[in-house]
């Protein structure tokens, strides 16, 4: 059943839809999250993180929904456009004014 | 040690569920289901079994965390009737949409209004296009077959459906009936161990349930629910087989009874069944050609084995209790039709509704159904598709 569920999973991603016969039991997906998934297609906003404010605290990193912030040796470095949805939860939660903030437009 | 006791239909589905020993349980009393839920609540209580019994608020909340269970891996078990079913019926689909193996014992009820809490089949075949397997009981020992067969055909790696295992509320589910009760070791072994396909709690493989399927998905994802559920009837069949080389007794996905040569043959489900053998056995001795067809699986609809059993016979009234109010015949009465459609195969064709909010159906009133159908056999015409058996003012 695995088997035929990443089978399907692989299928999504080269966006070539799947047959009936293909589909996972039940809609049921065994990615571990939404990694395998461009949901930066989704984005009418996007979070501008600035290097010189940001703390290096990680709440950005654990409340994001989509794993789109990029962390290289425990320091933020970046957003993966990707991944990033514009959902604004990291802007949110960030404990600085001015580490992360939303613009608008999904493109950078 | 097997054993034959005295039980009602209620209490040989509590039987059944004592000895398959669900992993969860969540119920809402309601007559005519409370005996079951009363007497699983007593099995737990002094801990005969090892069941985690959900008390809900409600029949959507029962459904809801029955969904929450199965789809955590746990063999998952609940039971209801008539407004409880209504009340679940968003869940119903959702279980059935997400591919739970849910068994759920519905006893046949009426629906309101008027408010009445006696039986007819509005329930379960105002839900029968929810996406569940529907096996319909004539006895109270086949709900307790039936119960044990539905947790092997719903855990079935090709079905992984839900089922519901109906009875008609009060006419089985009060009656006492000797039911031979199964070794509980036995009925453990037949069941098995619950390895479930999908399952939310194995950190191992993490899965995502629930998900968003947008215009892209969504239609293939319900024909494979449908396909699904088409192609359980040979598991249904095997299951049942296999129960019946082991334990003796099986019913099959139909029974034709006295069909080989009937001329005039009732259609029907639940206990309508067993009152139509004896009047069919009555006409049978002064020589009259009538035969009974019983549909013990009503979801997936046995489309072959219908028409099968029905080919040669000059007339045929389908008997079910519950009205399809503005459609062309009622559920059973015009899948029946559809049956006869898809197999060319031509049968002057009738329906009775009977019985609706638990008037009786006695044999003198069944036998008034084949004369109406020897009238029809006779003449080779049909005067009236659609009837009403014991209507007052209805002629």
């Amino acid at each position: 059943m695995t088997v035929q569920i990443n089978d399907a999973i692989r299928k999504l991603d080269k966006k070539s839809f799947p047959a009936w016969y293909e589909i996972p039991l039940g809609g049921t997906l065994v990615a571990e999250g939404s990694t395998d998934y461009h949901t930066g297609s989704w984005r009418t906003k996007r979070p501008i993180w600035n290097a010189e404010e940001c703390s290096h605290c990680m709440i950005c990193w654990m409340y994001c929904p989509e794993t789109a912030i990029k962390v290289e040796n425990g320091k933020v470095v970046g957003i993966d456009t990707n991944l990033c949805k514009g959902c604004g939860i990291c802007a949110n939660e960030c404990p600085r004014e001015k580490a992360m903030t939303m613009a608008p437009g999904g493109e950078y | 040690m097997r054993k034959t006791i005295g039980l009602t239909g209620d209490g040989a589905a509590a039987e059944a569920m004592r000895q398959i020993d669900p992993d969860v349980v969540a119920a809402y009393p309601i007559t005519p289901q409370t005996e079951i839920v009363e007497r699983f609540a007593e099995f737990v209580a002094e801990g005969s079994v090892h069941t985690e019994l959900v008390t809900v608020e409600s029949e959507h909340s029962a459904m809801s965390a029955c969904c929450g269970s199965s789809a955590a891996g746990a063999r998952t078990i609940t039971c209801t009737s008539s407004q409880g079913l209504a009340l679940m019926h968003e869940m119903l689909y959702i279980a059935a949409g997400n591919r739970l193996p849910i068994v759920l014992i519905n006893v046949n009820r009426t629906l309101s209004a008027p408010i009445n809490i006696h039986n007819d089949q509005s329930d379960s075949l105002g839900s029968r296009d929810a996406g569940w397997i529907q096996l319909y009981c004539e006895g109270a020992q086949e709900v307790y077959d039936t119960v044990i067969q539905a947790v092997r055909i719903a855990e079935d790696r090709s079905v992984m459906l839900p089922v519901m295992v109906c009875l008609d509320g009060f006419v089985v589910s009060h009656n006492v009936e000797p039911i031979n009760v199964l070794d509980d070791q036995e009925v453990k072994d037949f069941v098995g161990e619950f390895r479930p396909v999908i399952n939310l709690l194995d950190t191992e493989n993490p899965i995502s349930m629930g998900n968003l399927t947008l215009p892209e998905y969504f239609f293939e994802h319900k024909y494979a629910q449908a396909y699904a559920l088409e192609q359980s009837k040979p598991v249904i069949a095997k299951v049942d087989k296999e129960f019946g080389e082991k334990f003796g007794r099986s019913y099959g996905i139909i029974e034709a009874y006295r069909m080989d040569d009937a001329e005039i043959a009732i259609v029907t489900l639940g206990s309508m069944v067993g009152t139509a053998r004896v009047v069919a056995d009555d006409l049978r001795q002064q020589g009259i050609k009538a035969g009974v067809l019983k549909i013990r699986c009503y979801r997936p609809f046995p489309i072959d084995e219908v028409a099968e059993a029905l080919k040669g016979v000059k007339a045929a009234a389908v008997m079910e209790k519950a009205l399809s109010p503005g459609a062309p015949g009622p559920a059973v009465f015009s899948d029946v039709l559809g049956a006869l459609y898809h197999k060319g195969v031509h049968v002057n064709l009738i329906s009775y509704v009977a019985g609706l909010g638990g008037r009786d159906v006695p044999a003198k009133s069944i036998r008034r159904v084949y004369e109406h159908l020897q009238k029809i056999a006779a003449s080779g015409k049909v005067d009236r598709i659609l009837n009403y058996l014991d209507l007052r003012g209805w002629q």
